[in-house]
């Protein structure tokens, strides 16, 4: 297929899925934020947002302090911060309508249906809070309709695990950078300093990456910042962790490879990875502490990125 | 100016023999049912996301063409007939264009004044003695035609380089099928949806003899930008080939190669959408990022085939038009089944004369323009409007051509107040490949949706409407 297709079902993909999850850091926090002060201690839940966005800076540079107003603006509406939520979508109708002889009817209806209704959005913006949950619950759906039609409705063929490619790879980088910012609330008892407050905390992040309820069953037990730490980074049977993006990016790769009958550097780098994460366990982790590790990772997959794009892409 | 010819009804209140199921049919489905149809068919548009640009507008960027639920009907006698003189025409102009970058008979001959080759922008000097594969120059032709009375068919316009609308005219009736398939049923409408097929066959037969067994065909788009980009992937979507843009070409050892995931492939044929001027800046406009940069040294090599040819604009100028009757007898002999419109080629003092006095009758049109854009309608025009455009002729009278206002054909059409007569064209689509000419039978019927206008141009507010030729 042309590189350039392949590299806008990419980065479609990718948008996408940033869309969603910047709706979920949204709705985390918008929960989180609504506990008494005494529940959360003094952490400005809403600076968070923004370093799990990773548009801190760029926020700063307009605005002198986060709160629930111009971060939810910011992260939603905003037509000059690059990777809002409305940013992704347009930049995803984009991509989409460029590439629309590789796109299933059912992908190109979800992306032009929801371009369409959230024009109404972008010039109205939300008033009440509950034009804001019903404006954060559709982009998510948005984003389930997409990967939905994509998985029931496209070939099995360089086209899907491309697209594969970029949902995995962004996937991995939104579940690190929660894991960056808030790694010192998972840090084991002993070391740790927040206290009980921190359960809310705990649960906020599971939230956004829709893994409360996994976690539950995956360990039976009540929340433990180690098990969530090891939910996200190491178990293989939850989605969102980081684990389980590397056996899909390996996988997906693998298969491109066999498909054109040629490995390259970015097949070797992502199993690299994936053997890294199947061989770590999480007093390791800790040992070698957690932000090194993970900061770690959020290099190597950016890397990975790159050696896709170069292999492939261009 | 005369009384437009109404497809429906003859004068006196009997209806034309095609049209008669139709209003049988509106007779009996209430106006609300037609309403309600005519919202779906938008919503439907709207969701497969059939939009174009309409360049200079910044407000909406993308735009629907309106779309009337009422088909326009033509018999299959007529079209017998359309056909056999749209297969003439196009013949007619690729012999044309053969002849003007070989050997020039007909300049010589003195028919077609050299001057008005030569000396005119898309003349391109680079197509002398150039062999194009199968001396086809215009795979796809779509001739714009009136009708004025019940046996005359008239050119209003050939268009020769980069003709679009056929999309509209394939979406027009899977739309229609799918909102009115009781209609279909009383009806025998000849199908349209071979279209990319025969498209994808004509390509594939011009390929150069330095292509494989089966040549790879790609369509090259200005990019999602361009007004015309959903009808580019649209077709790249039917016929099952690659949709390039510049970029994903390049040329190397004179052969055009396309970047894929798994290193360059090589193309044969280019069914490109990109103009003359944009397609390769080391030999058109050297600022032009939509184009590949040493295309037409492989052109030049025989090693690509574009689809149209090079050069063609010649072929479709207004000026040339005027001439079109007499280059038809020229090359084929025969008479010309197809009429032109009469047209005043103001580079003639004695035209121009007569155009300067009648200003507020005809229409004047720029020679090189098109969309509808830069032409004057006499009588729908202002005196300071009709004065303006005087001065503009007396400046520079070679740039324009002058018609008599012409009396479009009506067809019924929704309108808020009901159904009431609006004009029509059609635009039939030609396709010419190395051993024959095809036509599905029909084209688009574009209609101006204001009462009493004639512009039928998408970006002048007009709509367009499914055609049926009917099988009898």
């Amino acid at each position: 297929m042309l590189s350039r297709t392949a590299e806008n079902l990419y980065w479609l993909a990718r948008y996408v899925e940033r869309a969603e999850y910047l709706a979920r850091t949204i709705d985390a926090t918008l929960r989180v934020t609504a506990l008494p002060a005494a529940y959360i201690g003094k952490t400005n839940e809403w600076d968070s947002a923004l370093l799990t966005a990773g548009v801190a800076e760029s926020f700063y540079q307009i605005h002198e302090e986060a709160n629930e107003h111009n971060v939810v603006d910011y992260l939603s509406f905003s037509a000059d911060n690059p990777s809002s939520i409305r940013n992704c979508i347009e930049a995803a109708r984009l991509n989409s309508r460029s590439v629309r002889t590789a796109l299933t009817s059912e992908m190109w209806d979800t992306i032009n249906s929801a371009w369409i209704e959230l024009q109404a959005v972008w010039s109205k913006g939300t008033s009440t809070r509950e034009d804001l949950a019903k404006f954060l619950r559709f982009v998510q759906e948005t984003s389930l309709r997409f990967d939905g039609s994509a998985y029931r409705t496209m070939l099995r063929n360089d086209a899907y695990w491309f697209s594969r490619l970029g949902l995995h790879l962004e996937r991995a980088d939104n579940t690190a950078r929660i894991l960056d910012v808030k790694y010192h609330v998972l840090l084991p008892e002993e070391e740790h300093v927040g206290g009980p407050l921190d359960f809310y905390q705990w649960s906020s992040i599971l939230r956004s990456v829709s893994a409360l309820t996994a976690y539950h069953w995956v360990y039976r037990e009540t929340l433990k910042p180690w098990l969530v730490a090891d939910l996200l980074i190491l178990n293989g049977t939850l989605p969102r962790s980081l684990a389980s993006c590397y056996d899909n990016l390996t996988r997906n790769l693998d298969q491109i490879g066999v498909a054109y009958g040629r490995q390259g550097p970015a097949q070797r780098h992502a199993r690299g990875i994936r053997n890294r994460l199947e061989h770590s366990n999480m007093n390791d982790i800790f040992q070698h502490g957690v932000h090194e590790f993970i900061q770690e990772f959020i290099s190597d997959n950016s890397r990975l990125g790159e050696i896709i794009t170069k292999q492939y892409l261009i | 100016m005369a009384v437009a010819f109404d497809e429906m009804n003859i004068p006196g209140g009997d209806l034309r023999p095609a049209y008669q199921e139709l209003a049988r049919w509106l007779k009996e489905t209430p106006p609300e049912a037609l309403e309600y149809r005519r919202q779906e068919a938008e919503l439907l548009f709207r969701r497969i996301g059939i939009t174009f640009a309409v360049y200079g507008d910044s407000e909406s960027t993308e735009r629907l063409i309106p779309f009337d639920v009422i088909p326009r009907i033509m018999s299959g006698k007529e079209w017998t007939l359309l056909e056999k003189g749209l297969k003439q025409r196009v013949k007619a102009l690729n012999m044309f264009l053969r002849d003007i970058y070989h050997g020039r008979d007909i300049l010589r001959a003195g028919i077609v004044p050299e001057d008005l080759i030569f000396q005119n922008p898309v003349f391109r000097p680079e197509m002398n003695g150039q062999q194009v594969p199968h001396d086809v120059y215009v795979h796809i032709a779509g001739i714009d035609i009136i009708r004025v009375d019940a046996e005359d068919f008239i050119v209003l316009e050939d268009n020769a380089r980069t003709p679009s609308g056929v999309s509209y005219m394939l979406e027009n009736r899977e739309i229609m099928m799918r909102l009115f398939p009781d209609l279909f049923a009383r009806h025998r409408v000849a199908p349209v949806e071979r279209y990319p097929d025969e498209l994808l066959s004509a390509l594939r037969s011009v390929a150069p003899n330095s292509a494989s067994g089966e040549p790879t065909v790609a369509l090259l788009t200005p990019g999602v930008y361009n007004s015309a980009y959903y009808e580019h992937s649209f077709l790249a979507d039917k016929l099952g080939i690659e949709l390039v843009e510049g970029r994903d070409l390049i040329v190397k050892n004179n052969e055009v190669f396309m970047r894929t995931t798994e290193g360059v492939k090589r193309v044969d044929v280019i069914y490109r959408r990109v103009d003359d001027d944009f397609l390769d800046p080391l030999t058109f406009r050297p600022d032009s990022a939509l184009g590949v940069p040493g295309l037409m040294s492989a052109y030049a090599a025989g090693n690509i085939t574009l689809a149209n040819a090079v050069g063609t604009g010649i072929a479709d100028d207004k000026a040339i038009y005027s001439y079109m009757p007499e280059i038809v007898k020229f090359y084929l002999g025969e008479e010309p089944i197809l009429k032109n419109v009469q047209t005043w080629r103001c580079r003639e003092p004695k035209d121009l004369a007569y155009v300067l006095d009648h200003l507020g009758d005809v229409v004047v049109k720029e020679v090189h323009g098109s969309g509808g854009y830069g032409m004057l309608i006499g009588p729908a025009a202002t005196k300071a409007t009709i004065e303006a455009f005087r001065e503009k002729l007396k400046r520079e009278p070679e740039g324009f051509i002058a018609q008599p206002t012409l009396a479009l054909s009506t067809c019924p059409t929704c309108t808020a107040s009901g159904l009431a007569p609006r004009h029509v064209d059609l635009r039939p689509f030609v396709l010419t490949g190395s051993k024959s000419t095809t036509i599905v039978p029909g084209g688009l019927t574009r209609v101006a949706l204001k009462e009493g206008s004639l512009v039928v141009n998408s970006s002048q507010g007009g709509g367009t409407k499914d055609t049926w030729i009917l099988d009898e």
